[in-house]
């Protein structure tokens, strides 16, 4: 069985996340593999354990992501494709990387049963990647889902839709992401860690690709990033209970101005 | 020169923070109150292929370098010393004598369980009447007709109620040097061998610290680790690297306690501003980032050195002394930051504290590494 798991490295949002001039301060974030991501690659490596095959990591982005694709190397991934944007100066959105990931894997002529890649990263939350590459590819796909049981070609799923569960049957090839929930990703052995840097991880260039620069350019603009308000210490209302109301309802109009 | 940690080191550090924020802090407070031995951690941390770190691939090692090992002593340190402690005995007091003196037999019987998990490492150097000064060792090893017969005690043994066999030295006279020890590898189920776990500690109450009582236990001829008459000259280097590895949980509780008081300092309010905002707690702060970062950086100096196979002696001291007597003093001010709240068991700090004293005992106290170094200095 052949695995494709798109990975993106975003910054950790429990570490302290810093913006200057209307762009997050690179030097000193902490860089992680996206989590939902996270729980992609877990199911790769499970899916490979199962049915054997191969996982293959594709990630896009400056060098820093490296770190995050041995991460995924050591767990259990066998190879990577990085696409370098290092050198890149123009704007990349969603409709980019889904485009430059369909012409890496025509490029490297990756063969795919599954390809998987996280409902969405933590960092722009657009959850857009995965249907839009799978629309790209012409294969049916299935999002935030929770489970997979594959069997020769046929594939159940369980999607999470809003807290309930949907139960969907499939064929392969089929692209999925991953919600939390779907497993409990590993950590890597240490001989998983000794072993990553062996392991193959080509680097492609967006000009090495089939693809033309105005294909790639990104429709949407980001406008301005801003860290959400700071939480002030809660407030406790005190008195009679009707009067806690009252003074409740009062706080929200006035206050808050929610209602 | 350069400061940066490779990849695998960044990733072993990453890893083992995940795991040790996952897997080891949860019920941490719980075991110190009862006195749990963390099994279970180190059979997850056997599945990950930690037990044998830095060992031979071809026992079941990782061939991970020493900077790696005080990275992950100093990782579980920072949520739960006894689990540091616990993992430093197994690695650096345990398996490393077998991997620098035992013969290919002795590897294959007894690294191999050691770097799989199976057995801990442990390792008997102390005695009731020789601690500092371990030469009065007076368990005596005879030779028998087919190979030894040894009889003593030891005490304050690391790890011993788990594990298969344990390494120990003993007065052996085959020379005729009343002062000849050797070492030896004694199965632990051996008839006439007890491990005795009985000690009222001050902290590392989930760590095993045992007893252990011979009488006439017999064992066989090749169960002679390294050379008949070397065991003195063995456990030296032994405690070189051991000594890293106290480092490194010293800093580890270091950084646990200090993190915890950083975060304490800005939650708690008084006088109307948080703690954070009056400036001797800042400088509270201020000197237990700084000596953390310094105790740290010479940690990995004197591993770094073990690692280009250069002579670290002065290093491995100079770094368990610093860092010991640097993280008892910033336990004693992170619980002061704490207030009364700090003296009470919930805060965490009140353990750090406890746990941490042993640092500036074990393997060599304070008093022994300043004689060390005064030697090495040339006084
Ligand atoms: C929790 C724990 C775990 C341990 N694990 C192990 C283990 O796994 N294996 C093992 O072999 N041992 C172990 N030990 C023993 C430990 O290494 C000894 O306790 C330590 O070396 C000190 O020896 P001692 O207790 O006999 O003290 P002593 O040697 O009696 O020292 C008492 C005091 O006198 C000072 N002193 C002694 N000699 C001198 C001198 N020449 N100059 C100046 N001051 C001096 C000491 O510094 C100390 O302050 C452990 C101890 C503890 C508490």
């Amino acid at each position: 069985m052949n695995i494709l798991v798109c990975l993106k490295q975003t910054f950790d949002t429990e570490e302290r996340i810093t913006i200057e001039n209307g762009v997050v301060v690179e030097d000193g974030a902490v860089f992680v593999i996206n989590p939902y991501d996270e729980y992609a690659v877990e199911e790769g490596i499970k899916l490979k354990e199962e049915h054997g095959g191969e996982v293959t990591i594709l990630t896009v982005g400056p060098e820093r992501v490296e770190a995050s694709m041995r991460k995924a190397l050591a767990m259990g991934a066998d190879k990577g494709v990085w696409i370098n944007t290092e050198d890149f100066d123009g704007d990349l959105d969603e409709h980019s990387i889904a485009k430059i990931i369909k012409a890496t894997i025509e490029e490297q002529e990756l063969e795919f049963d599954i390809i998987l890649a996280g409902a969405m990263a933590v960092d722009d939350g657009s959850a857009q990647v995965g249907p839009r590459l799978a629309e790209l590819l012409n294969i049916p796909h299935i999002s935030t889902i929770t489970k997979i049981t594959v069997d020769g070609g046929n594939v159940v799923v369980e999607k999470d839709v809003e807290g309930d569960m949907e139960v969907i049957e499939s064929k392969l090839p089929l692209l999925v992401t991953a919600q939390q929930g779907l497993n409990e990703p590993r950590y890597p052995s240490l001989q998983g860690i000794m072993k990553a840097k062996k392991k193959p991880l080509e680097e492609v260039e967006i000009d090495d690709l089939d693809i033309e620069e105005e294909e790639i350019e990104a429709k949407t603009k980001v406008l301005e990033i801003y860290l959400p308000p700071k939480k002030d210490a809660g407030k406790i209302l005190q008195g009679e209970l009707a009067d806690q109301v009252t003074e409740l309802v009062q706080l929200l109009k006035s206050e808050a101005k929610v209602i | 020169m350069n400061y940066d940690l490779t990849a695998e080191q960044l990733m072993i550090r990453n890893m083992m923070r995940d795991f040790a924020d996952g897997e080891v802090a949860p019920e941490a407070d719980e075991r110190d109150r009862n006195k749990e031995f963390p099994l279970e951690i180190m059979k997850k941390l056997g599945k990950l292929g930690m037990m044998g770190l830095p060992f031979e691939e071809e026992y079941g090692g990782a061939g991970a370098d020493t900077i790696s090992f005080a990275i992950a002593v100093e990782e579980l340190s920072r949520v739960c010393a006894s689990t540091g402690i616990t993992y430093s005995a197994h690695i650096s007091l345990g398996g490393a004598p077998l991997s620098l003196f035992g013969t290919k037999e002795q590897k294959r019987e007894f690294l191999v369980p050691i770097c799989e998990g199976t057995s801990l490492g442990a390792f008997g150097l102390t005695e009731p009447g020789a601690g500092s000064d371990a030469g009065g060792t007076i368990t005596k090893g005879t030779r028998t007709e087919n190979g030894w017969s040894i009889t003593g005690s030891k005490c304050f043994i690391t790890n011993a109620s788990y594990a298969k066999f344990v390494a120990l030295t003993a007065k052996t006279e085959m020379t005729g040097s009343s002062k000849e020890i050797t070492a030896f590898i004694v199965p632990t189920d051996a008839s006439g061998f007890e491990v005795i776990s009985n000690y009222h500690k001050m902290g590392l109450h989930s760590s095993n610290t045992t007893e252990l009582v011979l009488d006439h236990v017999e064992i066989a001829e090749d169960a002679v680790l390294g050379k008949i008459g070397e065991g003195f000259k063995q456990f030296l280097v032994t405690l070189d690297g051991g000594r890293i590895g106290i480092g490194a949980m010293a800093v580890g509780i270091a950084q646990g306690a200090y993190e915890l008081a950083l975060k304490y300092a800005k939650e708690r309010m008084q006088f109307g501003r948080s703690l954070s905002k009056f400036q001797v707690i800042q400088h509270k702060l201020a000197d237990m980032a700084m000596e953390i970062e310094l105790a740290r950086t010479y940690v990995y100096k004197a591993a770094w050195l073990k690692d280009q196979n250069r002579k670290y002696t002065t290093e491995a001291s100079i770094c368990k002394l610093y860092a010991s007597e640097m993280a008892m003093r910033v336990c004693s001010q992170a619980v002061q930051i704490h207030g009364g709240w700090g003296y009470m068991h919930d805060y965490k700090v009140e353990r750090m504290f406890r746990d941490c004293k042993l640092a500036e005992i074990g393997e060599g106290t304070s008093e022994i590494q300043r004689n060390i170094i005064s030697r090495e200095i040339g006084c």
